[in-house]
């Protein structure tokens, strides 16, 4: 890649996800917009972190995004699944990407917000079995499947096998009743859960994106506030 | 231990922020009285998990802090 300014200055850094196309920014220039709105000394932590993301659906897409437009430095998508129609109406895909792989097609659409984000994609279930191997060397884990019993055993294993990890998990996001209902809680040191803690998917009763949205959010800057220590500031 | 022998001693659980008297009772047993379903269930004990196959063994005192999350579907 090269820096299309064509300026002296220092070129950016090759590229690891392989787009042979011009970014119409440099790394430096990326970056020194991100400290304008973040201030610098959060941007440097932001950029430093390390984020896994359980699911990429309606939630772990929308968290994806809004911690890719933050500058956070390196995520690790991980989702088995594919696109599908139902899909469209809260998760951040596009009809054209239907029946693709959401790991896949996610970080496509995540490298059209910057080219400087490091994407560690993951097309694989996760499982009791799996998950410690899956889940290693990051600074916060989020859960954000969309299963009442996989969200459990996500939560259970990432508490038992990475305690001091932090962990952003959510439930309670379906359903048409009163946002004001969604709030972030901190169970214990490291486990924050967003979300109304009671709003069930049902049939019919389902999953609105405007609702759904209000808890990713929750989730993607409960991180935020987590990478860059302020942890005093998330309740 | 019977019911009155726990009220009486007076230090109750703390689950979920509200005070009850679970002590002496296994996290299995508090988790079926209270109809929890098992499958979408994490507890916190005291700010660490409670593993699963630990469920009928770990047993409740005294001030004890308990944090039972039933997960729900959706995302």
């Amino acid at each position: 890649m090269e820096n299309v300014s064509g300026s002296p200055e220092k070129a950016p850094e090759p590229m690891q996800q392989g787009s042979g196309s011009k970014a119409p920014l440099s790394r430096q220039a990326w970056l020194a917009a991100l400290i304008e709105r973040h201030g610098a000394a959060r941007q440097e932590k932001f950029s430093r972190g390390r984020v896994a993301i359980c699911g990429l659906g309606g939630l772990g897409s929308r968290v994806a995004e809004l911690l890719t437009r933050a500058g956070v430095g390196y995520l690790r998508l991980i989702d088995f699944d594919r696109v599908e129609a139902t899909n469209l109406n809260r998760q951040w895909y596009f009809m054209e990407q239907l029946g693709r792989y959401k790991a896949e097609a996610l970080a496509e659409n995540l490298r059209r917000i910057t080219p400087y984000v490091e994407l560690d994609v993951h097309t694989v279930r996760i499982t009791e079995d799996n998950l410690a191997r899956l889940l290693a060397d990051v600074d916060v884990i989020v859960e954000a499947f969309d299963n009442a019993t996989c969200k459990a055993m996500l939560v259970n294993g990432v508490r038992e096998q990475f305690p001091r990890c932090p962990l952003v998990a959510a439930s309670g996001m379906a359903g048409f009743a009163s946002a004001n209902a969604m709030r972030v809680r901190r169970l214990s040191e490291h486990f924050y859960l967003c979300g109304d803690g009671s709003s069930d998917a049902g049939a019919g009763d389902g999953l609105y994106g405007a609702r759904v949205n209000i808890c990713s959010a929750q989730e993607a800057f409960v991180v935020l506030q987590l990478l860059a220590g302020e942890t005093a500031n998330v309740l | 231990m019977s019911n009155e022998q726990l009220v009486m001693e007076g230090c109750e659980v703390i689950i979920n922020g509200v005070q009850e008297a679970a002590e002496g009772k296994s996290v299995l047993k508090l988790l079926q009285e209270k109809g929890i379903d098992l499958s979408n269930v994490a507890v916190e004990r005291n700010g660490e998990i409670v593993p699963k196959r630990q469920y009928d063994s770990v047993i409740l005192t005294a001030e004890d802090r308990l944090e039972i999350v039933s997960f729900v579907g959706g995302g």
